[in-house]
């Protein structure tokens, strides 16, 4: 999502925290959480978003690269007063070239 | 029973305890008009749906209860996306109700169809489109019990045609309980001690009041609280009130055009105490010099709040009455005379500069502190945005919560008519007045129709200086006098305007005998009207910090003509 990157400031991946959030599954969710990036001008550099089993597709848990940058704790407080999400963590425990492990390149056709 | 959607909405909203609804009908929206023809509540048909917003806004503010805006699909969505922004900057407690397409057309850009959703995302603490009936009876208690809970907001339902028009059987035991306002989690008892410690230790405290206090119905607590510690208090605009003028602790407003006494005390504060303000940037000037001097504590409804501008050495989360309750169990007097006396000092030293009324009644100035003196305690103010609603908040003496209702954040043109529409519907039996510019009041002029329908105690009191006064204020001071598209070169008899409306139009004699006496006897007549006030041309709303300076660098005069005055 490189227009809502704000230019000043382009993180590197070794800077990139990962938030776990757990939201409402419904159409408008990720439109909320994508939009609250764009107007307040945070970094959002990737997005999973994976709905939860055994809750009957009510909720969804998604994982957000964001930049690690000093407005980190101003950026979990708005997403914590969407009432869409339902909670909010970061996930220390993941490496920051997380997202980038999950691309798969697709097979070559050509040969 | 078995009805529709529409009838459904109808009655989660009686339930609600709604009795009054803004709004205009369209074609989406129909169905659920069909369904206000049996109820009891009462629909006021605006000219234009921004005004319907600024109606239903008008009732929130005067009561802190979330009140209904209506209108249809499309541009009806549209034009209400200003009141909606509106009420989101100043945190009003609002729900706007849209119409929307049958969801068998949305994505089509069939007739009359806007993404409401989508407009209304990034303005509403939370909107909804509804999908099918059932729907309603979630969404409906939700969409209140947000509105009204924590930090206040808009939020936005989007109905479609066919939700409003589909059958739905249910029994009268099925009705959910109406959404209410819910508490927050109080904060910690450590907390308050240490707040109550950091204030005990302090030599030169001030408390910094926001609109979240009058939103917490906690004015009286913070009079307390600044009475107990000896603190003087400043107050944003949008806590005007909270604090009556005539308290010798209360300094005014701070920031941009606050008294030069007023910033020099925020200089010298040793701890600045904000209770439900959000350090925004009118008030701060520019942020890396405020208040340098001060430890800060900062007390918000709002976690996010809390840090956002300024990270405080102490930030509580919580309700402002419980925090202050709780505080002012635990603190003690502590007179500080000194610092006391040095308010007082600061406040005599720096007074508003104008002329004295026998000199030039009409000088803006002398028009505020008159209406302040004849109107009763309880009357209600609005304002628009400009030159005249910086006057009103110097010089209006606001004596009690919720009677000066003012666009602060967004800085709305067009919200004092219609805002002041609403708050008499809310208030019934009190003057209302609403203070406009020339410039402001013809954006929702429209709406003095809707006001000689209804036949409400409203008065308009223009301030009319053929100009957009604060533009041409800043093109003076900032931009070297090159006044661009500042200036009416054509403007209407307002009073004659009014008049054409059904109103009654006065328009006061500058060069009479007794101008002010004019306009008390305009105002002392019943009914609504509209009284025309010339104001000269060229007054700048004075002290002034430019925009993106600190608060110590304020304006204190200008032209000639300021000076000539001084």
């Amino acid at each position: 999502m490189p227009e809502i990157r704000a230019s000043r400031d382009v993180p590197t991946a070794s800077r990139l925290t990962v938030l776990e959030l757990r939201v409402r599954n419904h159409p408008g969710a990720m439109s909320h959480i994508t939009g609250l990036f764009a107007r307040r001008a945070f970094n959002l550099e990737a997005i999973l978003c994976v709905p939860d089993p055994g809750d009957a597709g009510a909720t969804s848990t998604m994982l957000l690269g964001v930049a690690d940058e000093p407005r980190l704790e101003q950026v979990e407080r708005q997403l914590e007063k969407l009432h869409d999400v339902l909670a909010v963590r970061q996930r220390p425990d993941l490496p920051a070239d997380y997202f980038m492990g999950l691309l798969r390149p697709a097979p070559s056709v050509a040969g | 029973m078995k009805t529709n959607g529409a009838n459904l909405l109808r009655i989660l909203l009686e339930r609600q305890g709604i009795d009054t609804i803004a709004g205009i009908p369209g074609g989406a929206i129909l169905p659920f008009y069909d369904a206000l023809h049996r109820s009891r509540i009462r629909h006021i048909l605006t000219r234009h749906e921004q005004g319907a917003g600024f109606i239903a806004q008008g009732m929130a503010r005067v009561t802190g209860r979330a009140a209904v805006a209506l209108a249809t699909s499309g541009p009806g969505a549209t034009n209400l996306i200003t009141a909606i922004a509106d009420a989101r900057l100043d945190s009003v407690p609002l729900v706007a109700i849209t119409g929307q397409v049958p969801q068998a057309l949305i994505g089509t850009d069939a007739f009359q169809e806007v993404d409401a959703y989508g407009l209304t995302l990034p303005i509403t603490k939370h909107n909804f489109l509804v999908r099918s009936a059932a729907e309603l009876m979630d969404v409906v208690p939700q969409a209140f019990a947000i509105a009204e809970s924590g930090r206040p907001g808009p939020v936005a339902i989007d109905v479609p045609k066919d939700v409003q028009n589909a059958t739905i059987e249910f029994e009268a035991s099925d009705l959910p309980e109406p959404g209410r306002r819910e508490g927050i989690a109080a904060c910690a008892d450590a907390a308050i001690d240490e707040l109550a410690s950091l204030l005990a230790r302090a030599e030169r405290p001030v408390l910094y009041l926001g609109g979240g206090v009058i939103a917490a119905g906690a004015a009286d607590l913070a009079r307390e609280l600044a009475h107990r510690a000896c603190a003087p208090v400043v107050s944003t605009l949008m806590a005007l009130g909270a604090v009556p003028p005539e308290d010798p602790l209360f300094m005014g407003m701070l920031g941009m055009h606050g008294t030069k006494g007023t910033n020099q005390l925020l200089e010298e504060a040793d701890l600045l105490f904000a209770i439900g303000a959000r350090f925004d940037d009118r008030a701060t000037g520019k942020v890396a010099e405020f208040c340098p001097r001060a430890t800060i504590a900062h007390v918000d409804i709002d976690r996010a709040e809390i840090g956002k501008i300024k990270r405080p050495f102490l930030g509580l989360v919580g309700d402002a009455a419980d925090v202050l309750r709780r505080l002012l169990a635990r603190l003690e007097p502590a007179p500080r005379p000194a610092w006391c006396a040095r308010a007082a000092h600061l406040r005599a030293a720096h007074p508003l500069r104008h002329p004295p009324c026998v000199e030039d009644p009409l000088h803006p100035v002398n028009v505020c502190r008159f209406l302040g003196e004849s109107l009763a305690p309880d009357a209600i103010v609005t304002t628009d945005v400009g030159q005249h609603q910086m006057w009103m908040a110097q010089a209006y003496p606001v004596r009690r919560p919720r009677t000066f209702l003012t666009s602060g954040g967004l800085g709305t043109m067009g919200f004092g008519l219609p805002a002041a529409i609403g708050a008499s519907l809310a208030a019934p039996g009190r003057r209302v007045v609403c203070v406009s510019g020339d410039g402001s009041i013809l954006m929702n002029i429209q709406e003095l129709a809707t006001l000689a329908e209804l036949d409400l105690p409203v008065a308009v009191v223009l301030f009319n200086n053929d100009h957009l006064g604060l533009v041409r204020q800043q093109q003076e001071l900032f931009y070297n006098r090159r006044f661009e598209a500042s200036r009416f070169h054509a403007a209407p008899d307002f009073a004659a305007l009014a008049r054409a409306f059904g109103i009654r139009g006065v328009r006061i004699d500058p060069l009479a005998g007794d101008p002010l006496g004019d306009l008390a006897a305009a105002l002392a007549a019943p009914g609504p009207c509209l009284i025309d006030v010339p104001i000269h041309e060229g007054l700048n709303v004075l002290p002034m910090v430019p925009p993106g300076a600190a608060n110590h660098q304020t304006i204190v005069e200008t032209s000639t003509r300021e000076v000539a005055h001084a």
